[in-house]
Order: C-alpha cells, then sequence, then structure tokens
C-alpha cells in the first residue's frame, strides 16, 4: 500500500525499473517479503536500513548476481524498461551489461588500469579497434573523474591506487559497458571522508545520464545524494518517499526510529 | 556501573599468582621456539647428512680411469683389402689391436693367465671406443698413436682407492701383478681420470665402467611427458569443473571423496591397474614410457586435482563478482580472471605431483619397466627404463663399481627434482599477482 501511494508521488518521472512482489529465498530462509518498488529514471534511489534487512539482497535481484548464489530463489516480478528480467528468454549477461554494479569493497582486476576499464568493451566487442578502445578507456575514467589523475599510470597495475581511486576505477569499468542503470552497494563503505567526499560527488554527476540505485549504511550520504529514499526492516519496505520527506518527516515509527539512530 | 566496577577491582595485575601465570606463559612460549628450532637444526642436519654421503660416494662416477696406450693401427688386422668400407672397419677385430698394444708394452708377460689378466686391464667396453675412433677417421690405418683407453671396472676402482693394497692377496679383486702393472704405467703417466662422459651420453650396461645414464633419463624425460600431457588437462578441467561449474550436491561430495581417497592409494597398486588396463586390455607395449607415462599420470591425477581446486577456491570471489557483473558469462570470468591468477598454485601442485612420479618406482616395476635395456630409447613406444628403477638395478648389482655409480645415478635424479622444483619457483614468480 505504501507503494501505491509512492505510485501517486511519483507518477510524473517514469520509472525505469518496477519490483512487484519480490521475495528471495535463501534455502529455507526468506530474506525478502513481497517488497514492491519503483525506481525512477535518471535519479538516484538510495536503500537505507540496518544490517541483514535484505536492501543488498534486493540490489542483487536487479541484475540478477543472485542467480550465483547456491540455493537462492526469486519470486515476483522485475521489469527493466518494461520487460520481465526473469523471463525465460532473458539472458543475465545482456543484463548484467545494462545494469551495471560497483561493489562494498573496490575489486579492480589485478591487471593494469587500462586493462581494467577495457576487460568490458573487449568481451562485448564494444569496439572495432584499438583506437575506438583507447576513446572508450579514455572517456569512461573521464566521466568517472580519474582521467587526471592516472593517466601516465594506465600500464600500471590497478590494484596499486588508493581505495578511493580503486572504487573510482570500477565505476569507470563499470561506465565502460555503457549501461543505464547502475546499482552500487554500499560504495563508500570502506573508504575515508574525503574519498568519500568525492565518490559522491562523481555519483550526483552521473544522475544525469544514469539511474543510480545506491544502498548505503550512512544516512547523511543517503541525505545528501539521493532523490528518493526506500527504508528496509527485517526483509520488507517499511517505507518509501522522497529523501527530503523520508528524513524531515518520516510516516513509520520504525523509520524514525532508524533515521534518528535509536536502532540499527 | 557498579558491576564494572567490582570487576576491575578483582583483576590485579601484580599478586605473585599473575606473575608466576605470566612466567610459566613465557617458559612455554621459550620452550616451543626451542622446540621449534631443534626440529628444523634435526631436518637440516639429516640433509646435510643424505647429501654428504651421497655426493662423497657419487662423485667418482663422474670420472674414469683411462690408460693411455701406443697402438699400431695395423692395415693387416683392421682392412686388409683396403677396401675401407664401413662394413669391413665395422666386422675388424679391434680386440687384438688392443692386446698387441698391450704385449708391446709388457713384453715379458707371456703365461696364458698373466695375459688374460693383462688384457683385462683394458675394459671390453674400450674395444667399442676403439672401432668408432677408427670409422671416424679411417686415415688412421697404418699408423701409430698413443690412444685414451677405458681401463677396466677393477682397475678404475684400485685406481679411485677403493681397493686397498693392504689388504692379503687373496682377498682382493686386483692382483699383486696387476697392481704391478698398473705402477709401472702410471710411472710412465699412462694412466690418467678423465671426466666420465660416457655416464651421461651412454645406455645402461653390464660393464659398470661404460654404464651410462643417458637411456634411464630419456626415459624418464618420456614418462614424464606423458604424465604431463595425460594428467595436466584432465586434472585442471576436472579442478575447473568440480570447483566452479558443478552444482553441490551428493554426487559431487562422493567424487571429491573419493579423489582424496585416491591420492592416498599406495602406488603399486596404480601399477597393477596398469597393468590390467594399459596392458592385458589395451595390448599396449611392455617396458615404455607410454604406459609408464599413462600409469603415473593415473597415480598424478589427484594430486593435481586437489592443488588445483585449492588454488581456484583461493582467488576471492569479489573477482568473480567483478567480472559477472560486467557482463561476462561464467567460462569468461573463470578463462580471464580466475585461472590466471590461481596459475601459479596450480602449477605448483602440478610439478610437485610430476616430481613425485619422477621419483616412482614401484608402478612402473609393474608394468615391466624394470628391464636391462641397453638402447636409448628414441620414442614412447620403445623399452626403456627410467632413473629410479635405474637406480634400484644398479643398486642390486654386484660389481663394486656400481655403487659409484648409483651414487651418481642419484645425484642426477635429485639435480633433476631440483631443476623441475626451480622451474616452478620461476613458473610461481613470473605469473604470480599482487593484490
Amino acid at each position: 500500500m505504501l507503494a501505491k501511494d509512492m505510485n501517486t508521488v511519483y507518477n510524473d518521472t517514469k520509472s525505469i525499473i518496477s519490483a512487484k512482489d519480490v521475495s528471495v529465498f535463501y534455502g529455507e530462509k526468506r530474506a525478502l517479503k513481497s517488497v514492491s518498488l519503483d525506481i525512477p529514471e535518471n535519479q538516484i534511489t538510495a536503500l537505507i536500513g540496518p544490517s541483514g534487512c535484505g536492501k543488498s539482497t534486493f540490489l542483487r535481484c536487479l541484475n540478477r548476481m543472485n542467480d550465483t548464489i547456491e540455493n537462492c530463489r526469486v519470486e515476483g516480478n522485475i521489469t527493466v524498461d518494461g520487460q520481465d528480467i526473469y523471463a525465460p528468454h532473458v539472458d543475465e549477461v545482456l543484463l548484467r551489461a545494462r545494469v551495471g554494479m560497483v561493489f562494498q569493497k573496490a575489486n579492480p582486476f589485478p591487471k593494469s588500469i587500462y586493462d581494467n576499464v577495457a576487460y568490458a568493451p573487449r568481451i562485448h566487442g564494444l569496439a572495432k579497434n584499438k583506437d575506438e578502445l583507447d576513446d572508450i578507456v579514455l572517456a569512461s575514467l573521464e566521466k568517472a573523474g580519474l582521467l587526471d589523475e592516472v593517466k601516465d599510470l594506465l600500464n600500471e597495475s590497478g590494484t596499486g591506487l588508493s581505495g578511493g581511486q580503486q572504487q573510482r576505477l570500477c565505476i569507470a569499468r563499470a561506465l565502460a559497458v555503457q549501461p543505464d542503470i547502475i546499482l552500487m552497494d554500499e560504495p563508500c563503505s570502506a573508504l575515508d571522508p574525503i574519498a568519500t567526499a568525492k565518490v559522491e560527488e562523481l555519483i550526483e554527476e552521473l544522475r544525469k545520464n544514469y539511474t543510480i540505485i545506491i544502498v548505503t549504511h550512512s544516512m547523511q550520504q543517503a541525505a545528501r545524494i539521493s532523490q528518493k529514499t526506500a527504508f528496509f526492516h527485517l526483509g520488507e519496505i517499511v517505507e518509501i518517499g522522497e529523501t527530503e520527506q523520508l528524513f524531515t518527516s518520516p510516516n513509520d515509527k520504525r523509520t524514525q526510529g532508524y533515521i534518528t539512530g535509536r536502532f540499527g | 556501573m557498579t558491576d564494572t566496577q567490582e570487576l576491575k577491582e578483582k583483576v590485579s595485575w601484580v599478586t605473585d599468582d599473575a606473575m608466576e601465570k605470566l612466567a610459566r606463559r613465557h617458559r612455554s612460549e621459550r620452550r616451543f621456539k626451542r622446540l621449534g628450532l631443534s626440529a628444523i637444526v634435526i631436518a637440516l642436519v639429516m640433509l646435510a647428512t643424505l647429501l654428504v654421503s651421497i655426493i662423497g660416494r657419487g662423485y667418482t662416477a663422474f670420472i674414469q680411469t683411462t690408460i693411455t696406450l701406443d697402438v699400431t693401427f695395423s692395415e693387416a688386422i683392421i682392412d686388409p683389402k683396403g677396401a675401407r668400407d664401413h662394413k669391413t672397419l665395422k666386422a675388424a677385430s679391434y680386440r687384438t689391436l688392443i692386446r698387441e698394444a698391450l704385449r708391446k708394452e709388457f713384453p715379458d708377460v707371456s703365461t696364458r693367465k698373466d695375459l688374460r689378466a693383462l688384457f683385462g686391464l683394458i675394459s671390453k667396453g674400450a674395444v667399442q671406443e676403439f672401432r668408432d675412433l677408427v670409422i671416424s677417421d679411417p686415415d688412421l690405418i697404418g699408423t701409430t698413436s698413443s690412444v685414451e683407453l677405458t681401463a677396466s671396472d677393477d682397475i678404475d676402482m684400485f685406481s679411485k682407492g677403493y681397493i686397498s693394497r693392504n689388504v692379503s692377496e687373496e682377498d682382493r679383486r686386483v692382483k699383486d701383478i696387476e697392481i704391478k702393472w698398473f705402477d709401472q704405467l702410471q710411472s710412465n703417466n699412462a694412466i690418467q681420470t678423465v671426466f666420465n662422459k660416457r655416464f651421461f651420453t651412454g645406455g645402461d650396461s653390464r660393464e659398470p665402467e661404460v654404464a651410462g645414464i643417458m637411456g634411464a633419463l630419456v626415459g624418464s624425460l618420456y614418462t614424464l611427458l606423458i604424465t604431463f600431457i595425460i594428467s595436466f588437462p584432465i586434472g585442471l578441467m576436472s579442478a575447473i569443473y568440480l570447483e566452479e561449474f558443478a552444482p553441490k550436491n551428493k554426487i559431487t561430495v562422493l567424487i571429491e571423496v573419493n579423489i582424496n581417497n585416491l591420492a592416498a592409494v599406495p602406488s603399486i597398486v596404480y601399477g597393477l591397474l596398469g597393468v590390467a588396463l594399459f596392458l592385458n586390455v589395451a595390448h599396449m607395449p611392455r617396458s615404455a614410457p607410454l604406459v609408464g607415462g599413462l600409469t603415473l599420470a593415473l597415480m598424478t591425477l589427484p594430486t593435481i586435482i586437489i592443488a588445483a581446486r585449492a588454488s581456484i577456491r583461493a582467488v576471492p570471489d569479489s573477482i568473480r563478482n567483478a567480472a559477472l557483473a560486467l557482463g561476462a558469462s561464467k567460462q569468461q570470468s573463470v578463462f580471464h580472471h580466475v585461472l590466471p591468477l590461481s596459475m601459479p598454485g596450480i602449477l605448483t601442485g602440478t610439478i610437485i605431483g610430476l616430481s613425485q612420479a619422477l621419483g616412482e618406482t614401484a608402478p612402473l616395476l609393474m608394468i615391466g619397466m624394470v628391464a636391462f635395456i641397453v638402447d636409448i630409447p628414441g620414442g614412447v613406444t620403445d623399452p626403456a627404463t627410467v632413473l629410479p628403477v635405474q637406480i634400484f638395478l644398479w643398486a642390486d648389482s654386484p660389481e663394486r663399481a656400481f655403487v659409484e655409480k648409483t651414487s651418481g645415478a642419484i645425484i642426477v635424479l635429485l639435480g633433476f627434482l631440483v631443476f623441475m622444483n626451480a622451474i616452478a619457483v620461476l613458473l610461481r614468480k613470473k605469473f604470480e599477482r599482487r593484490w
């Protein structure tokens, strides 16, 4: 019913992802209970909630990364651009090319910076020749705000960068596939405040061209960068709302308790 | 608050009891360190003893006593018709030439028995060398020149000091008269010790002074090659499939348990399997490196699979996730990322498995690689033997001279192993990546 409320609020923006009654089971354990959520296009949607509330699980449903987990079963309906992504004819490889993902811990490949970014265009055949590949790599690094720092180090190992640079490298790597949607699973949790600020700045910059869904433990971060926030608790969505409204006047007591730091 | 206060008062770090406890902890730590250190020292001493005894006994296998004689290459004996064709040269009686030379050197030896002893100074294998010399250079015929001839094993042993002059004549393999001749030759500077090239280039022989390890070395190489070709791809593929693709269910658990058990099966059992499967069913040639390699491959497979699985599992999941999230297929994520990262471990495991196979004797005895084979094998289906079996054969031989050959062959085998391990280290260094 909260979702219905949301629809009335957000019917002016087009939603690119729409999840209906999504339940996720790890074996017998039910990690998500009939979650419904619409993600508006070209906005930043923040998923907040205490640890183990299912927000990362939900995020991983959106590019079917849960498929890689043994015993994981997804029920319900998720559409991206009106297409059911769990339909049998949908290839998760193509889906993941459209829906990029950035992980909690920066995980660059132990290869050169160039190869890190060039990997996805190579396997998807996005570049016809070396020049085009160079263009994609440089443009992706540029978009990730990393180009100035690494343009002389393109052949150095990606793992030699600092934590924040590594995370931005991972974002650049995701951008190189030219996705429409980027999922971010607590991208700043391992970073210091300065690196966090840089990544946040980058995320806001990316909003112009991409739809971003970010899982975060930091309420300040959600408040700073997102337009829409969903509060998860015990596998359910408790409240969805415009970020400002949700943080200033939450409808639900549990939301209020969480954002004021009384639990979580 | 009061609770923690009380708790605080209870703990005192300076009571005698606490100090005693602390001292006990330190004592225990020191004791453990000393024990560990002594374990290392014992291991090193044992290794040193092993190396010193083997090298001390075996280094003389690499040198060989020769006797230099003035030999007249008499045309009447070698090639009376003057044809100079290969067949004649090959069939000529070179032994007569050597005997003539010895007679000339010691003109006063006349009795049949003494003459036999005199001819025994020179190795029977020297005739072969002599023939090769003449065939390669027929212009020698008709001339007289000094030729280095391999001494017989007894003279060789005597020259190297393994047979003592002080032992009474009945108990000595080299008799007094032979010692007299030896001393005479030595005073003429005719006795030399040279590098024993034949040990590295020759095949096995009944005569210790001409026996070489080349046959066994080549046999070992062919066998290992077959083992590697069979076990590496199969082991690697099994490991990748089991670790990355196979569903985790009862069947895969059963397979895993069985692989672990197979790694512990005594090697002779693999030998029996080899006989039953490759010889009796498939009718492959006996004593061949092909069968030896296949049998050893069976033995090496579990080692490779276990090592490969362990190093594939050690690759962090974040790398797999990173590749999958970019739209790589499972196979791409494995072959582009997981495999290169786990390669150092896989190669190390493979080389450990191959080292094991290199030193293995028992299964090869079962499939007949224990035969006495003089020829150096030219392919994987030729009869051959391998280094450890050669060591086993020589260790079993009664001649005194085979003792040093045995140790010499062990040195070569150890050298081979060190070489393989060095390759393992180099490969690991080359493929290793920093995280």
